[in-house]
């Protein structure tokens, strides 16, 4: 392997290294936000990919109709409790966000679809349908239980990803995609030749990085966020609404979740079941961070991403192998340096 | 009774056999196959409170090597038993040094990327096969009869399943077993207890992935075909839903879920193309829905579900007559037993015990006193080796404690309570105070499993009966211990205190919750210990109560000690009034203080 091939490789790394980045950014504020490992955030950079693609085939993704039987099944069970609790005139604010936002973001999948339009509104539908779903996924499978230990919710993470993968199947098809990349432009830079999608790739990394950072420092929601990261209890008596916050971060995680899709789709084949080894991935790079730190686990996604180009390269049957065992050293690392204390927690 | 059980289930499975088509036959081999997995689960997650998602990469290294070796070697497949069973235990120990020190979702992330990686191996190494996999394994012949067909392997099949059931209830009902449902990592107890929770974890993941990996070694000859597709991710995460789904805290539960979840697929299998005119694994959508339903609404599982209807079975009496266990010399009273010498702790820079010193003599009994966040608590876990002191030097019987885990400090004869009592909820009284005796005996898992330990368990129970009566709690050792009242529970921490054999008791609040009556009986409790030799230090508030029971007194505030001596002395100190009254404006009664 010469200079060369290792700077083609690690561009390539950096690239698919910062889609894991990204992902592993949202699963780390939702596990602070709600302490759910949120191994099935992956599906929701399939479903946003395989709907960019029926877009661009002029088909209207029929992952629609799970959307809108979850609002409708929100929909109702949030009035019933809110009558129940004499709150009847939350009611149309729930209808607003749980019914009306489904509807329209449906509504207009269904009218753009056979226009066939410019590939930026394409990625903006196909977004906004995994971010209107998110929410409306927490509320269901989380919500009810949101109290539970890390365990049971990781369990229930995990069945999610099975309803969800199976959800994909069934609405697009066994069949993979790929999508033409949104950049299609390369750069000379001296020996190197840059591809608009890393390029792309970074950018968004670096804008929804940055995004995050001043939504959470500046704005009242961020703060109420960060605040039920810090001490679930203290917020709640505070006034903050908990499930508004678990909402909030599904909301972030889906439609990060979303734009991760749409740049994976333009590099590489996505199938129905792609997504959870994506978000694998991602936790491998959150994990280097302990799930704790926003920094490490960027750090961490990069390497994963890097350490897969350079695997392809050398073994490419053992891609998977190789980097799902890199967890070994860093197991290893925490368990040696970051232990947690000795006062556990009944977790 | 146990044994009618097991006649009754063994005679059913013989009636099944007659009568069932082969049809049904190898679906329940597929059932008995993944029973025995689930079992592993089920003492590793019901009882030990861990998770693992690589259970089915274990069934399939056992798999590939019995596989591997039987057909480039043609090695007897009862030769490439031990050799998976050793390969997956190293495989397994490796993982578990990794990820067990870790504490919640390490396990099951790093079990999870393992089950990928392994995988991925199956699936592309040349000698294994590849995607294809490996075929014409041999079947298995046992004493000369050839287990050729379905009906032959039945028969094998569940008699491991029975075994591996056996094996569970035995370790699940022994010293090992308490150590495993003491909590481990997630409660400062388990240790405190004595019970090495790093090793006990160990066991049991080490034993959950031998089951598997006998598992794996039946379903390769009863197949005589692998592939890596039955070895993947998602039927390790299949293994643990049928856990869930039977009920993750009984041994039957992991039958019972591996029956649903095996035949309810098969079900759906051909019900789903039927209904949808499609082909495809969306079955895993009704099972996913069913998980989260189970875990939203019945989060126990099927078994326990239903069984909490059921009368409960009758304790076992507990055997009077066994042998006593042995018992520390107490030391000569009045010789100095434990000394705390200029010890501190700081939290950032708070410091919350600040240069204390003071000893305590074998034979009295020493309250340390002191107003609300005064360090009393913390002094209690510093002694204990639950928290590290910053400085300083506590040392007991002359020798030092620096550097000690509340392990080796409840070893060395130091018991303790805990403030907020530390009971395991759901097991009974008498279970309770024999996981206090946990250090007075040695059965490990092996021989629990195989019945080994009964002599020193009947010892143990017999020491926890006979402690339980000692504080006059012997009619409720068979109660689940989170039915007592809150001031019972404090008093069974001491039974369980005193089942370790201290020389010196610790004890944190004991009459907190007690009603008068309830506090006249222990401290007639707590003077008849010192009678007996015993050296007792105790945090209390209720001054009325204190100042009748104990020898000397140790006042705490602010992190530092302000006083000491007999209660008349103390009573009497000026800075102790000004410590508990404040100024003059804000009189509080003394025995309310705190």
């Amino acid at each position: 392997m010469d200079s060369q091939i290792a700077l083609i490789l690690i561009e390539d790394g950096i690239a698919s290294g910062a889609i894991y980045a990204l992902l592993a950014l949202t699963m780390v504020l939702v596990f602070a936000t709600t302490r759910i490992l949120l191994v099935s955030q992956g599906e929701f950079v399939t479903f946003a990919a395989l709907s960019f693609a029926s877009f661009q085939l002029g088909v209207t993704p029929q992952i629609v109709w799970l959307l809108g039987a979850l609002a409708v099944i929100v929909s109702v069970w949030d009035s019933v409790d809110a009558l129940r609790e004499g709150l009847g005139r939350r009611i149309p604010s729930i209808l607003a966000f749980n019914l009306l936002l489904p509807a329209a973001v449906i509504a207009l999948s269904l009218w753009a679809a056979p226009l066939k339009p410019p590939v930026l509104v394409q990625a903006a539908l196909s977004v906004a349908i995994v971010t209107v779903l998110g929410p409306l996924v927490y509320r269901v499978a989380f919500q009810p239980v949101a109290s539970s230990s890390v365990r049971t919710l990781f369990v229930i993470a995990i069945a999610l990803h099975f309803v969800l993968q199976g959800f994909g199947l069934l609405f697009f098809g066994a069949e993979g995609f790929r999508a033409d990349p949104l950049l299609d432009i390369d750069i000379s830079l001296g020996p190197v030749l840059i591809k608009g999608q890393a390029i792309l790739s970074l950018a968004t990394l670096a804008v929804l990085t940055a995004g995050l950072y001043a939504f959470f420092e500046f704005t009242l929601l961020g703060k109420a966020l960060r605040a039920t990261a810090i001490n679930r209890v203290g917020a709640r008596i505070v006034g903050i609404r908990t499930p508004l916050a678990g909402k909030m971060a599904f909301a972030l995680s889906a439609f990060v979740g979303g734009v991760s899709g749409i740049l994976a789709i333009g590099s590489t084949t996505i199938y129905y079941d792609s997504g959870f080894l994506i978000g694998l991935k991602a936790v491998l790079g959150a994990i280097c961070g302990a799930m704790l730190s926003y920094p490490i686990a960027i750090a961490g996604s990069i390497g994963v991403g890097v350490l897969e180009a350079l695997a392809a390269f050398w073994a490419s049957a053992f891609t998977e192998a190789v980097v799902f065992s890199a967890l070994v050293p860093v197991l290893l690392w925490l368990s040696l340096y970051a232990a947690p204390t000795e006062e556990g927690h009944e977790l | 009774m146990r044994l009618r059980g097991l006649l009754i289930i063994a005679a059913l499975i013989i009636a099944a056999s007659l009568f069932l088509p082969p049809f049904y036959i190898t679906l329940a081999n597929y059932v008995g196959l993944a029973s025995i997995v689930v079992l592993g689960l089920v003492l590793l997650g019901g009882a030990g409170g861990l998770m693992s998602f690589g259970q089915a990469a274990f069934v399939g290294l056992a798999a590939y090597a019995t596989a591997y070796l039987t057909l480039s070697y043609g090695l007897s497949p009862w030769l490439t038993l031990p050799v998976g069973l050793v390969l997956t235990g190293i495989l397994a120990y490796v993982l578990g040094a990794l990820t067990l020190r870790l504490t919640g979702h390490y396990l099951p992330i790093g079990t999870l990327a393992w089950s990928i990686s392994i995988y991925y191996v199956f699936a592309n190494v040349p000698a294994l096969g590849k995607h294809d996999g490996l075929a014409d394994i041999p079947g298995l012949s046992l004493f000369g009869l050839q287990l050729n067909s379905g009906r032959g392997f039945f028969y094998l099949i569940w008699a491991v399943v029975l075994l591996a059931v056996v094996s569970i209830e035995n370790i699940l009902d022994s010293r090992f077993g308490r150590a495993v449902r003491s909590g481990g990592r997630t409660t400062p107890m388990a240790e405190a207890l004595g019970v090495d929770t790093a090793r006990v974890s160990m066991a049991i993941f080490v034993y959950a992935a031998l089951l598997a990996a006998v598992s794996g070694w039946l379903y390769a000859h009863f197949l005589r075909f692998v592939n890596p597709t039955p070895f993947g991710l998602s039927a390790s995460i299949e293994y643990f839903f049928m856990t869930v789904i039977g009920g993750a805290t009984s041994t039957w539960g992991a039958i019972v879920g591996a029956v649903f979840y095996i035949i309810g697929k098969q079900w759906l299998q051909t019900l789903i193309p039927a209904l949808t005119g499609r082909v495809g694994q969306l079955d895993v959508i009704v099972f996913g829905l069913i998980i989260v339903g189970i875990l939203h609404y019945a989060r126990q599982g099927m078994v326990p579900f239903v069984l909490q209807w059921m009368p409960r079975r009758r304790p076992r009496d507990v055997d009077t007559n066994a042998e006593p266990l042995r018992r520390r010399a107490q030391p000569q009273a009045g010789t100095e037993l434990l000394r705390v010498a200029n010890v501190e702790k700081r939290f950032g820079g708070l410091a919350a015990v600040n240069g204390v010193s003071f000893d305590i003599r074998a034979g009295e009994i020493v309250a340390l006193i002191g107003p609300n966040g005064a360090g009393k608590t913390t002094m209690f876990n510093l002694i204990t080796g639950v928290a590290p002191q910053t400085a300083g030097e506590v040392s007991f019987c002359g020798q030092s404690l620096r550097g000690r885990r509340s392990r080796q400090v409840l070893q060395q004869g130091v018991a303790r309570t805990f403030q907020h009592a530390l009971l395991r909820p759901h097991m009974s009284v008498l279970e309770n105070v024999a996981l206090g005796a946990h250090t007075r005996g040695r059965s490990g898992i092996a021989r629990a499993a195989l019945r080994l330990d009964r002599r020193e368990e009947r010892q143990l129970l017999g020491e926890a009966r006979r402690q339980l009566e000692r504080v006059g709690l012997g009619d409720v050792m068979h109660v689940q211990a989170d039915s007592l009242p809150l001031g019972k529970q404090r008093v069974v921490e001491i039974a369980r205190a005193l089942a370790a054999d201290p020389l010196l008791l610790l004890l944190d609040e004991p009459a907190a919750g007690l009603r008068y009556e309830e506090k006249v009986s222990l401290a007639k409790l707590l003077t008849g210990l010192r009678a007996e030799g015993m050296t007792l230090l105790l945090v209390e508030h209720d001054m009325e109560f204190v100042m009748n029971l104990v020898d000397r007194l140790v006042v705490m505030d602010f992190g530092e000690k302000i006083a000491e001596g007999r209660p008349d002395e103390v009573q009497a100190n000026p800075r102790v009034i000004e410590a508990y009254l404040g100024g003059v404006d804000e009189c509080l009664p003394l025995k309310r203080a705190g």
